[in-house]
């Protein structure tokens, strides 16, 4: 689904973001997907069959909203295994805005000291590697604004 | 269902047994396992058929370890019951065996973990492939923002963290049993390489391989000094929860500080209760070094010092050697390394050395309360209270009153 509109760009998993078009040559636009709980008035990320606070079954999907604040961060320096995208790379917890969610996440600063508590993010598409096709395989960060 | 094991008082630890920790590439599973349990059944003095169950700890080991161990030593045909819970894995034979004991189905079970570990950064099965892919599985990063919440918390530094390996890396030097027996200084921790800012690579310990065994006994008049397990409590993350235990859960987090215990604290409080003793009533404590910031959380969680107070205990240098209350005394995960399965029983195994006053150049003077914990992966928590001494085990304060004096 959300690789029908970027032929070029694949994410790395389905179901964890909606790509937005773009023109040809920029990085496509990007929104999480996440989770609702009515029962729990809760969210999560990524999108579950049942809520993770409460267990109940009635998860409606929602987008989240695309910008946050930093809580924490870090830089991966060595690739762990598994990863093949670039290293060093940003990561850290993000506060998003509007609601009460925090998510893990990737980082577009890779440099800790350029990075202050409470800085104001927001989400960008983020190329991992590209793949045997010649395709990019996208994940998603947050970018310091 | 909180997991606890209420009054342990009838259970004794007759036996312990190690295989040194480290990279042992010609050494099969088995081979680790079955020497620890060797070791164990001398110890106790006791006849390997006489065990009538076994409990076997390995994250890693894959099917059926146990009885691969038990196999090589022709011991098999009795049950044995393979468990997992991460680096909480042994804690979780030792509570599952001292269950069997407890029930009246068996008088004497044997208890073993065991792990062979590949070198670097753990990979894990909890992950879905597309978390390892996008670089948010692998531990150090998580292990990294625990650490820079604890430093912005408590006002600490990275020679805070550096000065906790130092501490560990001096007790590994009079531990046969640890892979890393060298002393460090700050300056080459801070100069070693950066993994994750703020942990360098010798704050984060090594993964790699090693075996630990016990044999518990229902309680008997003995003519050695009685170690008991007072208490073996386990506990798993909050519904929901993260960043407290390193894991990312569903990769959300309902923030590191809510209110509610983290599953260290609330598997401590399980067992002081069982155990009928409190922090102040420690002489020795063995906790879970994965790096050095996560020892000093243990310190916070385990009620050793009130929260963010870390720099106190720090300052009066109470968990070095001299201290009033010695940590990791076996020189920690930091230097010995962590075999998953084996890392809680090779605690109780530091432990119960300490105890019986067999720990050598690293012993406590008079110690005869003694804690153990672990944390890791799923989330899983641990925390086991060993003590020996003739009272009743509603006797705290006259514990109280002996902690630090010789026995």
């Amino acid at each position: 689904m959300s690789t029908a509109e970027n032929a070029d760009a694949v994410a790395v998993t389905e179901g964890l973001f909606r790509l937005l078009p773009a023109p040809p040559g920029e990085l496509p636009g990007i929104v999480l997907i996440g989770g609702w709980s009515p029962t729990s008035q809760r969210h999560h990320f990524p999108l579950a069959s049942r809520c993770p606070y409460s267990g109940a079954a009635d998860v409606e999907e929602v987008e989240l909203p695309t910008t946050g604040r930093l809580l924490l961060w870090t830089a991966v320096e060595s690739a762990p295994p598994g990863y093949h995208g670039p290293v060093p790379y940003g990561f850290g917890v993000v506060a998003l805005d509007d609601i009460d969610l925090q998510v893990v996440t990737r980082l577009t600063e890779a440099d800790p000291a350029r990075l202050h508590e409470d800085d104001a993010v927001s989400l960008v598409a983020d190329p991992l590697h590209t793949d045997e096709e010649g395709t990019s395989v996208l994940a998603w960060a947050f970018a310091p604004r | 269902m909180t997991g606890t094991v209420h009054d342990g008082a009838g259970v004794q630890i007759e036996g312990i047994g190690l295989h040194p920790f480290g990279r042992h590439p010609q050494r099969t599973l088995a081979d680790l396992g079955a020497a620890a349990v060797s070791e164990a059944l001398r110890d106790a003095g006791i006849d390997g058929r006489s065990v009538t169950a076994t409990f076997c700890a390995s994250a890693y080991g894959g099917v059926a370890s146990g009885h691969r161990v038990l196999g090589q030593l022709g011991l098999t045909g009795g049950p044995i019951i393979d468990v997992e819970a991460g680096c909480a894995s042994g804690a979780a034979a030792l509570a599952l065996a001292a269950t069997a004991i407890r029930s009246g189905e068996h008088d004497r079970v044997l208890v073993v973990g065991v792990d062979k570990m590949p070198r670097g950064m753990i990979r894990s099965s909890y992950f879905p492939p597309w978390r390892e892919a996008a670089g948010l599985a692998a531990a150090p990063p998580y292990f990294a923002l625990r650490a820079q919440r604890l430093l912005f918390d408590t006002g600490l530094t990275k020679a805070d963290l550096a000065a906790v390996v130092v501490k560990n890396r001096a007790y590994g030097v009079h531990n046969h049993a640890a892979m890393r027996r060298e002393a460090v200084t700050a300056e080459a921790v801070l100069d070693s390489r950066l993994v994750c800012e703020p942990l360098h690579l010798w704050m984060l310990c090594a993964p790699n391989d090693g075996a630990a065994a016990v044999v518990l006994q229902r309680s008997r008049p003995s003519a050695r000094r009685v170690v008991r397990l007072a208490a073996v409590a386990l506990r798993s993350h909050r519904p929901g929860d993260v960043l407290d235990e390193s894991t990312p859960l569903a990769g959300l987090d309902d923030g590191p500080i809510d209110g509610s215990p983290s599953a260290t604290t609330a598997a401590a409080r399980d067992a002081y209760e069982q155990a009928g003793v409190g922090p102040e009533n420690l002489d020795v404590v063995e906790c879970q070094d994965t790096d050095a910031a996560r020892e000093l959380l243990a310190y916070e969680e385990l009620g050793l010092c009130e929260p963010t107070e870390q720099g106190r205990l720090l300052a009066e240098r109470a968990a070095h050697p001299t201290g009033s209350l010695p940590v990791n005394t076996s020189g920690g995960l930091l230097s010995k390394g962590e075999p998953l399965g084996a890392s809680a029983l090779g605690q109780v195994v530091e432990l119960v050395l300490q105890l019986r006053g067999d720990a050598g150049a690293r012993q406590v003077p008079g110690a005869s309360i003694a804690l153990a914990q672990t944390v890791g992966r799923g989330a899983n928590a641990s925390v086991t209270i060993l003590r020996t001494d003739s009272l009743p085990s509603s006797g705290s304060g006259a514990a109280a009153t002996a902690l630090g004096t010789a026995p």
